[in-house]
């Protein structure tokens, strides 16, 4: 079991996010696609589940409904850290437990996971 | 019975019928009319139609010809069944009108034209004058049966003169009852009440006869049955009695139409109705009284048979059959119901005849020879046309009595009865097809009304006075009915013809509009406000209707205007309403012409009828305003809906823009943040921060291309774009197109196939713009081809009209039909997983080039991988870009 | 008062239905008339003919009576309809022509 996934197509980006977060001591995975993801969160069964909106195939908000639709209830229960690069956030990713738009301050992702993890 | 009872029976009987008409007239000159105007009095004295031709006739007729006679019964009933819609429009049209007789109706709907109506009146007149000589000759022969008894010798001198002084009591009766007033409306209420008490009279006598025939002859209604049957054993009656469908359907027809044309039927029809409501009772009522009065025929014809000699004149053998049976009062009761029928027609007959006759022959002819007449000379116009139609009925009559005298009365009842029928079923045409076709024309009227009283006149009327004899019209067809069948087709077909390839005048247009929509009828133009032109129309209405009420129609008309005296302005209001009111004392036409005469207006003009129609169809165009006000209202809705759709689109997708771009500048920011954040950190292993500075690096770059990009492309779509034009070799762009894109993903080995010779064409175009949309296109297929050995193949190839067609054509798996049309959208590639740093502006900017290089770039679809199909004209539009 | 535009609207269908049956009245009595003495002209012709001919002719006098009757009562309940909420629209008839 991972500590966090997350789903971002934009290989700085995630390489970043990782950067910060595994220097907080977490286990980070990465997945790059909309397709496949709600697989690689039943294969990581992440206690934090970081996903980027804007993906290719399949976007975050679909990603997100699928995953709280899921029959698995604690799957479908995994805390959502939401990444938008859109100035406003839509009704569709309210489902989400945070959200934190791009560009970032850094103290900010890791306060807000840290929060998430408890 | 004495000769001399008889008489006094009769005196008696028409002194009870005078004074009721007094009584009724009377009455009515008081205003109470409400007993004398119900409908039942109305039904009563439509039995008009039951004239002595049915009284006697119809049991000769059912003795010669068996259930035939049931015809002239049964036409009438069906056209009864349609009284809720048919005849109370008849009604209805005919009262807004003010129309005073069939001639009249036809001459209205037609233009007011007198000539119609002077035709109609002299087919109504031929017609007529047969029938009333019928009625004397039943009088008369009635009279007969009672004189030849063995006492009763009043010799055939007083005889002789029995059908004379028939006469000329009608005629007093007539004149006295029936020219009384000249009334805006043509209606006789003494007239009306005494011929529904002789209806009265008429029935109670022949069903106290067929009673008397059925349960005091015979045994009942079973023996009377099998009396009938056994009568019909008979070779020659059953020969006789055999139903001829083609002369039963005909004579049904002709009934039928008899009954709305006849002169003396439309008078009560029509004319005496004082509304349409009163046929709701007569619609059921009348044939019920023409189903009581044909019940008993056929019982009396096969008892007559029976009983009388065979010399025995069947037409009589309801006078014979009670008097030979000793029932004196009965024969006395049925003389009295024979009497009546032949009366009420005659007087009925006389009426309308002479109102035609007056109308349409006698005023006009009067008008025409005072053409100008002297405005001081206060000659009595209501005195001359009360004298004309004295004048008519008198001449009504004794053509009836001449034509008697001369016919020596030889004919059987009913051929006389038949003739009178189909001389006026010609008007039916044109009257049925002018109150439901407004196609109708005057033109088509005269042909189908002229031709119809021509064949009838040959094939009918002259032969039934021995004029001709019979004419074999149709082989194997009974004559009569196929002069019937012929007449009134060549009549509907003459009307219908002409009518189509006729033109209607003004006139005619606007009427027959109110006949066949039943709406108020087109109303005078002039609104000339002069008194001096209210003056002569006072004194022309004063003589036509008397001093008094003339005065009390203009001084109520005035105070309806808010003016006192006696003389209204001439507003199209009040001119209409004169005529409509002249006309129901003169005929349409004439009162149509006096107004105009005396209103000093020439004929309807024109110009006229322009300004009339604005009148007559204001409500209609009222409607039209309204409805295409609404319409234009619906469609400025509609368009305001679309400029709103447009907007809603053109703002979404400017949203749309806006976010797209907003992170496309917001995710290489967020690398660039984040990376230079973790730099400030200082424990960072060195090739840490070495990747770490290359990753900024990178993105910043990919911003800068991005904001080019942006820019670039928004000076391309404003269309300020500044082109360097210049001849270009092709085959040079495309070869440092190629060579520059080969940086793009060096490490795949395109195998590029290219048509050296073919290439080399001159241009006028921007080279730089032209190489930059050749380098996005190669670079795209290099990035995107997925084929394991790639090849680009490029084609040049000129078109006929000049410049150049490049296809680049890859052997990858091209792009799906659905995202061919997005591709050149801006940021198509959004959702794109092999986007490689840029931001999907690219074929974005190549379209915007080439639509400024007055070219195009275009997807190929259907070439086995990606292609794209670039077009360049010869030299770039005028007024593109500048040097 | 909340079911009178439903009443109005039964009452002018009602009308306008009898309306239709008024216009095919004549061509019914027209073929009844008619249709029998081309079809059997010999049977006709004769004492069963007169007991079809005044048979036929009394059912269509009923026919015309109630069909008034039915005519003018619907017309009267359509009035009534019609003029207790407000003033009727036109004093027009719209089925009488």
């Amino acid at each position: 079991m991972q500590d966090i996934l997350m789903i971002e197509d934009e290989v700085n980006i995630a390489e970043a996010v990782r950067f910060i977060l595994s220097r907080e001591g977490w286990q980070v995975a990465l997945h790059a696609d909309g397709a496949g993801a709600l697989e690689a969160i039943r294969h990581h069964r992440p206690r934090l589940l970081i996903l980027d909106l804007m993906l290719p195939n399949r976007s975050g908000t679909e990603v997100l409904a699928d995953l709280r639709a899921d029959p698995d209830a604690e799957l479908a229960a995994t805390p959502v850290l939401m990444l938008t690069a859109r100035g406003q956030v839509d009704d569709a990713a309210a489902q989400a437990d945070h959200v934190l738009s791009k560009p970032f301050d850094n103290a900010d992702l890791r306060a807000i996971v840290r929060g998430m993890l408890g | 019975m004495p000769f001399e009872t008889l008489v006094l029976a009769c005196l008696a009987y028409v002194a009870l019928m005078f004074a009721v008409a007094y009584a009724a007239d009377r009455a009515a000159a008081r205003g109470r009319v409400r007993c004398l105007d119900h409908p039942l009095v109305y039904t009563l004295s439509l039995s008009v139609y039951c004239s002595a031709w049915t009284f006697y006739g119809a049991v000769g007729y059912a003795s010669r010809s068996g259930l035939e006679f049931l015809t002239i019964y049964l036409g009438p009933t069906i056209v009864f069944c349609g009284a809720w819609w048919g005849l109370r429009r008849l009604v209805r049209v005919a009262r807004m009108h003010h129309v005073t007789s069939v001639a009249d109706l036809v001459s209205a709907r037609f233009g007011k034209s007198n000539r119609l109506a002077a035709l109609v009146t002299l087919i109504a007149v031929i017609a007529a004058t047969p029938y009333v000589a019928l009625q004397l000759q039943s009088v008369r022969l009635s009279f007969e049966v009672f004189a030849t008894d063995p006492r009763g010798m009043g010799g055939s001198d007083a005889l002789g003169g029995t059908a004379l002084w028939v006469a000329a009591g009608l005629a007093v009766f007539t004149i006295l009852f029936g020219t009384r007033n000249l009334a805006a409306d043509e209606r006789h209420h003494g007239v009306v009440t005494a011929i529904a008490l002789e209806a009265v009279v008429k029935l109670a006598a022949f069903i106290a006869l067929g009673v008397f025939v059925i349960w005091g002859l015979a045994d009942g209604p079973s023996d009377m049955l099998d009396r009938i049957s056994r009568a019909s054993l008979d070779p020659r009656v059953a020969e006789g009695w055999l139903l001829r469908p083609d002369r039963w359907t005909a004579l049904i027809v002709i009934s039928g139409a008899a009954i709305l044309t006849l002169p003396r039927m439309f008078q009560v029809l029509v004319v005496e109705a004082a509304d349409e409501e009163r046929l709701h009772v007569a619609g059921w009522a009348f044939p019920a009284y023409l189903f009581a009065m044909s019940l008993f025929v056929l019982p009396i014809a096969v008892m007559g048979r029976e009983l009388m000699p065979a010399d025995a004149n069947p037409d009589l053998y309801v006078l014979t059959l009670p008097a030979a049976a000793g029932q004196d009062m009965l024969a006395l009761l049925v003389f009295l119901g024979g009497f009546s029928a032949a009366t009420s027609m005659v007087v009925v007959c006389a009426i309308a005849v002479a109102t035609m006759v007056s109308n349409h022959w006698l005023v006009p002819a009067w008008l025409a020879l005072r053409r100008i007449p002297a405005s001081e000379e206060m000659d009595d116009l209501r005195g001359f046309v009360l004298n004309a139609r004295r004048l008519a009925i008198l001449a009504v009559v004794a053509a009836g009595w001449v034509y008697h005298q001369a016919s020596g009365g030889a004919a059987a009842l009913a051929a006389m009865g038949l003739v009178a029928f189909s001389g006026m079923a010609q008007v039916l045409p044109a009257m049925v097809g002018g109150l439901l076709w407004r196609g109708a024309n005057r033109k088509g009227a005269y042909a189908g009304i002229g031709a119809g009283f021509v064949l009838w006149m040959g094939l009918v009327f002259l032969p039934s006075v021995g004029v001709g004899g019979d004419m074999t019209v149709l082989p194997g067809m009974d004559p009569w009915t196929a002069a019937v069948a012929l007449s009134l087709s060549v009549n509907t077909l003459a009307f219908v013809g002409v009518s189509i390839f006729g033109f209607p005048d003004p006139v005619e247009r606007f009427q027959g509009l109110s006949f066949v929509s039943a709406i108020e009828p087109l109303r005078h133009s002039r609104a000339r406000s002069a008194d001096d032109r209210a003056e002569p129309l006072l004194a022309m209405a004063r003589r036509i209707w008397g001093p008094d009420a003339a005065l009390r129609f203009f001084q109520a008309e005035a105070r309806a205007q808010g003016k006192s005296g006696y003389l209204p302005d001439l507003t199209p209001d009040f001119l209409t309403g004169l005529e409509r009111r002249l006309a129901g004392s003169i005929g349409a036409a004439t009162a149509h012409a006096m107004i105009d005469r005396v209103a000093g207006g020439v004929a309807l003009t024109v110009s006229d009828l322009l300004q009339v129609a604005d009148e007559a169809q204001r409500a209609k165009e009222e409607t039209q305003r309204l409805e295409a006000a609404r319409a234009e209202l619906a469609r400025t809705a509609r368009q305001l809906h679309q400029a709103n759709d447009k907007l809603t689109a053109l703002s979404v997708q400017k949203d749309a823009f806006l976010g797209q771009i907003s992170h496309e500048l917001r995710t290489p920011m967020t690398s660039v943040r984040a990376f230079s954040e973790i730099l400030m950190d200082a424990d960072l292993q060195d090739a840490d921060r070495q990747r770490f500075a290359g990753i900024i690096h990178q993105e910043a770059g990919r911003l800068t291309r991005l904001l080019d990009d942006l820019l670039d492309l928004s000076v391309l779509e404003s269309g300020r774009a500044q082109l360097t034009i210049s001849v270009v070799n092709l085959h040079d762009v495309i070869t440092r197109a190629v060579t520059a894109a080969s940086a793009t993903r060096p490490e795949r080995g395109f195998l590029i196939d290219r048509d050296l010779p073919s290439e080399h064409l001159g241009l006028i175009t921007d080279a730089d713009r032209l190489l930059q949309v050749l380098i996005n296109v190669i670079s795209n297929a290099r990035k995107y081809c997925d084929a394991d050995h790639p090849v680009m193949t490029i084609r040049v190839k000129r078109p006929q009209g000049g410049g150049a067609v490049i296809d680049v054509i890859d052997n990858g798996s091209g792009i799906d039909s659905g995202r061919q049309s997005l591709i050149f959208e801006k940021f198509a590639r959004l959702n794109d997983p092999a986007r490689a740093g840029g931001a999907g502006l690219g074929l974005a900017i190549c379209r915007e080039i080439m639509l400024n290089l007055g070219g195009d770039i275009a997807y190929l679809p259907g070439q086995g991988g990606a292609a794209f199909r670039i077009v360049l004209p010869q030299r770039p539009p005028v007024g593109s870009g500048s040097d | 008062m909340s079911d009178r535009p439903l009443f109005l609207e039964r009452a002018s269908f009602r009308r306008r239905r009898l309306g239709d049956a008024a216009r095919v009245l004549p061509v019914l009595a027209m073929l009844a008339m008619l249709l029998p003495v081309w079809w059997v002209p010999a049977s006709l012709s004769y004492a069963a003919g007169a007991v079809w001919i005044f048979g036929t002719w009394a059912v269509l006098i009923l026919a015309v009576w109630l069909l008034h009757r039915a005519l003018l009562r619907s017309e009267a309940a359509t009035l009534r309809a019609s003029q207790d909420p407000a003033p009727p629209a036109s004093g027009q008839d719209p089925d009488a022509v």
